[in-house]
C-alpha cells in the first residue's frame, strides 16, 4: 500500500473539490479583494501602518524566558531542567529544542492546574521534587518558572528550602533556582538568569585557591558545532578551561542504540570551580549580563563578553585570550585564519556590494554584520525582536564606523512582519534569520541564508560551527553558494547560464 | 539597612503611621525610603505633598513595558530627602495587583534603586496578604521585620492574627521575623490590655500605643505628617517614641497564630463579647 503524505495527498481531487465546498460555508472575500489588499501590502502607506502597530508581534523572533532556561541547565553533568508551571509550557520548550537539534530531552513540568493557581504552587513543587530526584536520580534539579507560577508570585527559594527541610531530597543536592517570567524577556533573559542561579549555588564556599583556568560561558548557542570548536582551539591553544553550561553532548549524543538521560554536560565540581578561575569570557553579551556582573562583582574577575563571530570578532577573542593566559596563539589557529581569509577573497566578487537583511539575537546580528560588512557585503535592514536600547547604541556605532554600514538601520523590538515591509518597499539580495524567514522568502521571493535559532527545516545546519575562522569558512560557504544559487536560477536559459562562477 | 514591611487591615492607618514614623526617624537623620506597593499609591501622600506619584506600574502601561522606565521617573524624594516609589496597579475589578508589586519590587531592585547608603526601607503593603504577590516583600533578601498595625476592634485583630498566618508562612522558610503589633487606637474597650494579650498569644509584644488624635487627620488634609505640619505637637512625640522603639527594637519572633475560636474566647475573657453572641 502506498501511503501518500501530505504534500500530494491534499493535491487529489477530492480535497480540492472539498476546499472549493468549504467557501459555501466560509463566506470568503472574493479572490479579487483578498489580491488587492495582498498587494496593498507591499506599499509604503501599508508599511507605516504597519511599523505605527503597537498592539500585536507577528512572527517575533524569539522565544521565551524558560526555554533558555531549560536550555542552560540541560548542559550541566546529571542536571535535571525542572519547571514550576503548567505541563503545556514545557512541552512546548521540549518540542522546540527537539526539532531544532533533533535530538530527545529531559525536562520536568510540576503540572500546575487551576487548584495550584488558587493555593499556590507549593505542594507541586514538593511532589515534583520528590519524584524527580526518586525516578531519575539526577545530581542537580535547576528550578525555572512559568508565567502561572509568576503571576500568583510563588516564591522558588522558600519553597525549595521547605523541600529540603523536609527531607524531600537531601540537603546537600543542589537545586538552583531563577524566576523566569515568559512574558519578560527573551530566551536570552532566562538564560542569564539561570546561569547566575546555577553558579551562584554551586560555588557557594568553594572560593579557594586560584586554580588557573579561564571560564568561557558560550551563552545562549544553539550551534552544537560551536561548543566543539571553542574546545578544540582551546585545546590547540594548550588552555586550561572550563565550559559553563556545554550542550555540546546533550544535544549530538551518539546513537548507540540506547538512551541516556544525561549524555554528558559540565562536570558539577568543574563548574563549582569556575568561581577560582583567572577570568570569564561570554561568547554572548546580551544572554550573559547578569551573570556577568555577578562574576565581576562576587567573584571578582576580569569579565568579559566577546562573540568570535567573523574574522576581525575572533582576532579579538585569541588575543583577548592570549593575554589572559600568557599562551601564544599557535601558528595551527593563524593558518586557520589565513585559509578562511582566502576563502572570503576567492568568494568576495560575489559578496561584495550585496545588501543583506537580518533578523536574530542580539549577539548573532552584531558578529553577522561585522563579518557581512568584512565580506563588502551592505547590512540594510536589521530586525532584533529581543534587542534593547543598548543594542541598538552598540549596533549603530558598529555601522556607523564602517562604510558598508551606511544603509544599515536597525530596529530593536520589531518582528518579521515589519521585515516583510521592508522587503516589499525596499528589497536585499538575501535575508540570513531563523526557520521562521522562510515565510518572508516565501512572500518577497528573498533567497534566504539559514543562521539562527531555531533551524527547524533544514538539517544539521547547528553541527557546523559559526565562530572563530571555521565559523567563517562554513558562512562564507553557505552566504556565497546561495547567491550562486540565486544566480544559476535566475539566469537559467540565457547565455549567462555559467558553468563557472 | 534594615527592611521592614507594614501589614494591616485595609483603613487602619497603616499609610499614616508608616509616613509618620518615617518622617521621625528621617529627623533623627536615618537615610529612609518608602516603597507603598498598593493599586491605590497612597502609601507617601504625606511625605511627597501629594496624591499618587507617577507609580512604576502606571508607566509600564502607559509605556508598553516595563523595561522602558528609567528608575528617576519612578523614584522621587520627598520631606527630609526621605525617598519614595509607589507600585501602583491595575484598574479596581480588572488584571493582578498582587504581580504588579512583583514587577515594581524586581524593577526597583534591578535598577539599584535602594543604595547602600539607605538605613531604613519601608513596604506599605495593601491590607490582608492576600496572595503571592503581596508577600514579595517579606520574600528572601527583603524586608526581615514585620509590623501590623491593629486596633481594639475585632476585625483588625482578626486580620493581625491572619496576617501572622502568612507570616508564619514565610518565618519558617526564611529570616522573616515579626517585630510586634502597632495599636492604632480606636478608642474601643479596654483596647491596651487587649491588644497586649493578643500580642502576647501571638508571641510578640505591642511595640507602642498610639493614642487617638486628631490633629493627624488635620495634618492628613494638609498632605503632611504631623512630624512636618505641628512638630511640638504631643501626637508628633509619640510617633517619634514608636520611631525610636522600632530603631531599637530587639524582640524579631516566629508569630503563633490563633484559631476563630481562640480569637473569640480572648475577647470573652475581655467581656467584649458575650458567650451567647459567640454562639449566635
Amino acid at each position: 500500500m502506498k501511503i501518500k503524505d501530505h504534500n500530494e495527498l491534499f493535491l487529489e481531487p477530492e480535497y480540492i473539490e472539498q476546499f472549493e465546498k468549504k467557501k459555501e460555508f466560509e463566506n470568503p472575500w472574493p479572490a479579487e479583494k483578498v489580491k488587492e489588499v495582498a498587494e496593498w501590502t507591499k506599499t509604503l502607506d501599508y508599511q507605516e501602518k504597519n511599523f505605527a502597530r503597537k498592539n500585536i508581534k507577528i512572527n517575533p523572533a524569539k522565544a521565551c524566558q524558560p526555554l533558555g532556561s531549560i536550555f542552560c541547565s540541560s548542559g550541566f553533568e546529571g542536571s535535571m531542567p525542572f519547571v514550576q508551571g503548567a505541563q503545556g509550557c514545557v512541552a512546548y520548550f521540549r518540542s522546540h529544542l527537539n526539532r531544532h537539534f533533533k535530538e530527545p530531552m529531559a525536562a520536568i513540568s510540576t503540572s500546575m492546574t487551576e487548584d495550584a493557581a488558587v493555593f499556590g504552587g507549593l505542594n507541586n513543587m514538593l511532589e515534583g521534587l520528590r519524584n524527580a530526584y526518586t525516578l531519575y536520580n539526577p545530581k542537580m534539579i535547576s528550578v525555572c518558572t512559568t508565567c502561572m507560577a509568576e503571576v500568583i508570585g510563588d516564591d522558588l527559594n522558600a519553597y525549595i528550602r521547605q523541600a529540603k527541610d523536609k527531607g524531600i531530597i537531601p540537603d546537600d543536592l543542589p537545586v538552583p533556582f531563577a524566576h523566569t517570567p515568559s512574558f519578560v524577556g527573551s530566551h536570552n533573559t532566562g538564560y542569564d538568569n539561570m546561569m547566575k542561579g546555577i553558579l551562584t549555588t554551586i560555588t557557594a564556599g568553594k572560593k579557594g585557591e586560584p586554580n588557573g583556568k579561564i571560564n568561557i560561558i558560550p551563552g545562549f548557542d544553539t550551534y552544537t558545532g560551536n561548543y566543539r570548536e571553542v574546545k578544540r582551539l582551546l585545546k590547540t591553544m594548550d588552555v586550561d578551561f572550563t565550559l559553563l553550561s556545554d550542550v555540546s553532548d546533550v544535544f549530538d549524543s551518539p546513537n548507540t542504540g540506547e538512551y541516556k538521560m544525561y549524555p554528558g554536560g559540565t562536570p558539577i565540581d568543574d563548574a563549582a570551580d569556575s568561581i577560582n578561575a583567572t577570568a570569564t569570557i561570554a561568547m554572548q553579551k546580551y544572554s550573559t549580563t547578569k551573570t556577568m556582573n555577578y562574576i565581576r562583582k562576587e567573584w571578582g574577575q576580569e569579565a568579559q563578553a566577546l562573540s568570535p563571530i567573523g574574522v576581525k570578532n575572533t582576532d579579538t577573542f585569541f588575543d583577548e585570550i592570549s593575554r589572559i593566559t600568557g599562551k601564544p596563539v599557535p601558528q595551527e589557529i593563524e593558518d586557520e585564519r589565513g585559509r578562511a581569509v582566502d576563502a572570503m577573497v576567492d568568494s568576495h566578487p560575489y559578496v561584495h556590494g550585496k545588501r543583506f537583511a537580518l533578523v536574530g539575537d542580539p549577539d548573532h546580528l552584531l558578529g553577522l554584520m561585522s563579518f557581512i560588512m568584512e565580506m563588502g557585503g551592505i547590512p540594510v535592514h536589521i530586525i532584533c525582536t529581543n534587542g534593547d536600547k543598548k543594542f541598538k547604541k552598540e549596533a549603530d556605532e558598529l555601522l556607523g564606523e564602517n562604510p558598508f554600514g551606511q544603509e544599515g538601520t536597525v530596529y530593536p523590538g520589531k518582528d518579521m512582519w515589519h521585515m516583510r515591509s521592508l522587503l516589499f518597499t525596499d528589497p536585499v539580495d538575501l535575508l540570513i534569520g531563523n526557520s521562521y524567514a522562510k515565510f518572508l522568502w516565501r512572500d518577497t521571493g528573498t533567497p534566504l541564508v539559514r543562521i539562527g535559532f531555531p533551524l527547524f527545516d533544514r538539517h544539521h545546519l547547528h553541527r557546523y560551527p559559526i565562530i572563530g575562522y571555521q565559523g567563517v569558512l562554513n558562512m562564507v560557504n553557505w552566504i556565497v553558494n546561495t547567491i550562486l544559487d540565486e544566480m544559476d536560477r535566475k539566469t537559467i536559459n540565457t547565455t549567462s547560464f555559467d558553468v563557472i562562477r | 539597612m534594615r527592611q521592614i514591611a507594614i501589614y494591616g487591615k485595609g483603613g487602619i492607618g497603616k499609610s499614616t503611621t508608616s509616613q509618620n514614623v518615617v518622617a521621625c526617624l528621617a529627623e533623627a537623620g536615618y537615610k529612609c525610603m518608602i516603597v507603598g506597593c498598593d493599586p491605590k499609591a497612597d502609601a507617601t501622600r504625606l511625605i511627597l505633598h501629594k496624591k499618587a506619584q507617577t507609580t512604576v506600574m502606571d508607566l509600564a502601561r502607559e509605556r508598553g513595558s516595563v523595561e522602558d522606565l528609567e528608575i528617576d521617573e519612578v523614584l522621587l524624594t520627598g520631606y527630609r530627602n526621605i525617598r519614595c516609589a509607589e507600585s501602583g496597579g491595575p484598574e479596581p475589578g480588572v488584571g493582578c495587583a498582587g504581580r504588579g508589586v512583583i514587577t515594581a519590587i524586581n524593577f526597583l531592585e534591578e535598577n539599584g534603586a535602594y543604595g547602600e547608603d539607605t538605613d531604613f526601607v519601608f513596604y506599605d503593603v495593601l491590607g490582608d496578604v492576600v496572595c503571592g504577590g503581596f508577600a514579595m516583600p517579606i520574600r528572601e533578601g527583603k524586608a526581615k521585620e514585620i509590623y501590623i498595625v491593629t486596633s481594639g476592634e475585632m476585625m483588625a485583630m482578626y486580620a493581625a492574627n491572619n496576617i501572622s498566618r502568612g507570616i508564619l508562612k514565610y518565618a519558617q522558610s526564611g529570616g522573616v521575623r515579626l517585630g510586634g503589633l502597632i495599636c492604632n487606637s480606636r478608642e474601643t474597650d479596654k483596647e491596651y490590655e487587649l491588644i497586649s494579650e493578643l500580642a502576647k498569644r501571638l508571641n510578640t509584644h505591642m511595640i507602642y500605643f498610639i493614642p487617638r488624635e486628631n490633629e493627624v487627620q488635620r495634618a492628613e488634609l494638609r498632605r503632611q505628617t504631623v512630624i512636618e505640619y505641628s512638630p511640638d505637637h504631643k501626637q508628633a512625640e509619640e510617633y517619634r517614641t514608636l520611631a525610636k522603639k522600632i530603631a531599637e527594637n530587639k524582640n524579631f519572633v516566629i508569630p503563633t497564630p490563633m484559631s476563630m475560636d481562640e480569637l473569640e474566647e480572648l475577647l470573652m475573657d475581655f467581656g467584649i463579647l458575650e458567650s451567647e453572641d459567640a454562639a449566635v
